[in-house]
């Protein structure tokens, strides 16, 4: 038989005594492990590296680690002119072009100090608001799909593509658009318009309901995101959240009502808010819930909006934009509510040259994503998955 | 001056009394009123009085952007100052420090939300934020030479052996 001497190993020590006990004495003291989720994960929609510390299936600390799709927007503003910078921002956000264009182009005319058509008004509202009903459609069938749920994901994407061949016929392009532009429009939208956005939103309006209720009454999904990552409102705030995410904590902030711009200031609806009745106030679920029921509200605003655009004969958007963009000498911050949050831009011109000395794109998903080392602490690595999925996060906007 | 720079002039004129000549005089423009902090060393100090104080409460820190300002040989930072819940002031602060090896205090202490956009204005632009808790390069690579927007930035020639400009 073979002796058992002193064996040890990292965790299990066996000792022989004298009097031929054996004691077996077991260390249940655990070490961390650093592990990489991404630089490629499905549940980040670009590409992000978090390092985790774990203890086990508990994460101590995430760390994210940006920079793989860094395209220096900051650094190409400064070359090309104001006009030129529209089509970078539509690369920004490629979930959102429309608000993204919306935003910059807010902020341009802010320095310009120039009077926007009306009906052009109500146009950039319908195309951003339907922009943003197809953004929150990926980001629920995404979130759904990160979670375990196949359905959701196809629901989402069937009703999605409505809007992106809606897009699509008054712009020309599926996702980048370059249609939204300084002072007007590429061009006005085609004939038909108005009848074609209605029956989609008589379309979508049941669809939404559905998939509200898809998901809500999925008992998987609830445990899956209820309580977890939660974000109390005065710390989310301090992290500068915005978007569905700082809702999500309970905070009734929107800038389309509390900084309004463009025609948002006659228009009625709801900024919805999770009272805590059915998610926990801060959580992943409310998280979903202000994007879940923000669609609906954004269908009011479009059908408003069919009511009160006005109707022009031969109307050119392009009339009143001037020849050359060259804007007096100041700064400017402007922005817009994107369907990640606040979209900023901060804008520096000389009042002698066509470019700009500098913009910087104050984006929400970098603001969003930098609160992440706070709210993985003490998780599940599972529940990990969930949080980066309800930040909804677009790393083109991280990186820019 | 319109309503929204009058709530500015508002705000400004209770920081001013507080800190004084270490603040600069007020710039009422109508598209992003802001001023000066002369004394970068009191930054923090007039930060969290910012936040802090009840009839300011500037909790949102929207934005914080780096700026090269070469013809005052100057780096700096402008920030997008708020208040969320309580009043609809808003008004922006500008902290300059010296071209070569300048430092501005950190305030990330005071919203967390300053602790990625300082990373990113020393990533781009090379001035160090003090007592920051973690300034390392956020956007380029940990070895990257130079900082990219600078004015007078020019491009490396080769990284590991790749051929940068192309």
């Amino acid at each position: 038989m073979q002796e058992l001497g002193k064996v040890e190993s990292n965790s299990i020590r066996v000792t022989r005594q004298d009097d031929k006990r054996i004691t077996i004495e077991k260390d249940l003291d655990t070490e961390h492990m650093v592990l990489s989720m991404g630089p490629q994960h499905p549940s980040t929609h670009g590409v992000l590296r978090l390092e985790c510390i774990t203890d086990g299936e508990v994460i101590v600390e995430a760390e994210p680690y940006l920079g793989y799709l860094h395209r220096c927007f900051e650094k190409h503003c400064e070359n090309v002119d104001y006009p030129g910078i529209v089509p970078y921002t539509d690369r920004m956000d490629y979930l959102a072009g429309m608000n993204s264009e919306l935003a910059y182009c807010l902020t341009v005319e802010k320095l310009l100090d120039i009077e926007i058509p009306r009906r052009v008004e109500f146009i950039r509202v319908i195309t951003s608001e339907l922009n943003r009903i197809a953004s929150h459609l990926v980001a629920i069938g995404t979130y759904a799909i990160d979670l375990g749920a196949f359905t959701p994901f196809l629901f989402c994407f069937r009703d999605r593509e409505h809007i992106m061949n809606l897009l699509e016929w008054i712009s020309g392009a599926r996702m980048l658009y370059n249609y939204i532009w300084i002072g007007g429009l590429a061009y006005d939208v085609p004939a038909d318009f108005k009848k074609r956005v209605a029956e989609f939103v008589t379309y979508f309006r049941p669809k939404a309901v559905e998939l509200y209720k898809l998901l809500t009454e999925n008992e998987i999904f609830v445990k899956r995101t209820k309580g977890i990552g939660i974000m109390p409102a005065d710390v989310a705030i301090n992290f500068a959240w915005s978007g569905p995410m700082l809702r999500g904590s309970g905070v009734k902030w929107d800038l389309r009502r509390n900084d309004p711009y463009s025609v948002y200031p006659e228009l009625d609806f709801e900024v919805p808010v999770p009272d805590g009745k059915f998610s926990d106030v801060g959580d992943c679920l409310s998280r979903h819930l202000v994007r879940a029921l923000e669609m609906e509200e954004s269908l009011k605003i479009i059908e408003q909006c069919l009511d009160k655009m006005p109707e022009e004969q031969g109307f050119d958007p392009r009339a009143l934009i001037p020849k050359k963009i060259r804007p007096k000498a100041g700064e400017v911050y402007g922005r817009a509510e994107n369907p990640r949050g606040e979209l900023g831009y901060y804008i520096v011109s000389d009042g002698k040259s066509t470019k700009p000395v500098r913009c910087k794109a104050r984006s929400s998903c970098f603001v969003n994503l930098a609160a992440m080392k706070d709210l993985s602490k003490g998780q599940l690595l599972p529940d990990l998955v969930a949080i980066i999925g309800s930040i909804d996060i677009v790393l083109g906007e991280v990186d820019r | 001056m319109s309503p929204a720079v009058l709530e500015s002039k508002a705000a400004y004129d209770i920081i001013k009394e507080r800190f004084g000549d270490a603040v600069s005089e007020f710039d009422a423009n109508p598209t992003m009123p802001f001023f000066e902090v002369l004394d970068a060393s009191r930054w923090v100090d007039i930060a969290l009085y910012m936040r802090d104080n009840s009839l300011l409460q500037f909790n949102y820190l929207a934005c914080l952007s780096g700026m090269d300002y070469p013809e005052e040989e100057k780096l700096g930072i402008v920030c997008n100052l708020e208040c969320i819940g309580k009043y609809t002031h808003k008004l922006a602060v500008k902290v300059k420090c010296q071209r070569d090896g300048g430092s501005i205090p950190s305030v990330s202490c005071v919203w967390h939300t300053a602790n990625w956009h300082e990373r990113e204005a020393y990533d781009m632009y090379g001035m160090v934020f003090e007592d920051h808790p973690d300034l390392r390069r956020i956007l380029c690579p940990e070895d990257w030479t130079g900082y990219p927007l600078r004015k007078d930035y020019k491009v490396q020639e080769t990284y590991h052996g790749i051929k940068v400009p192309y």
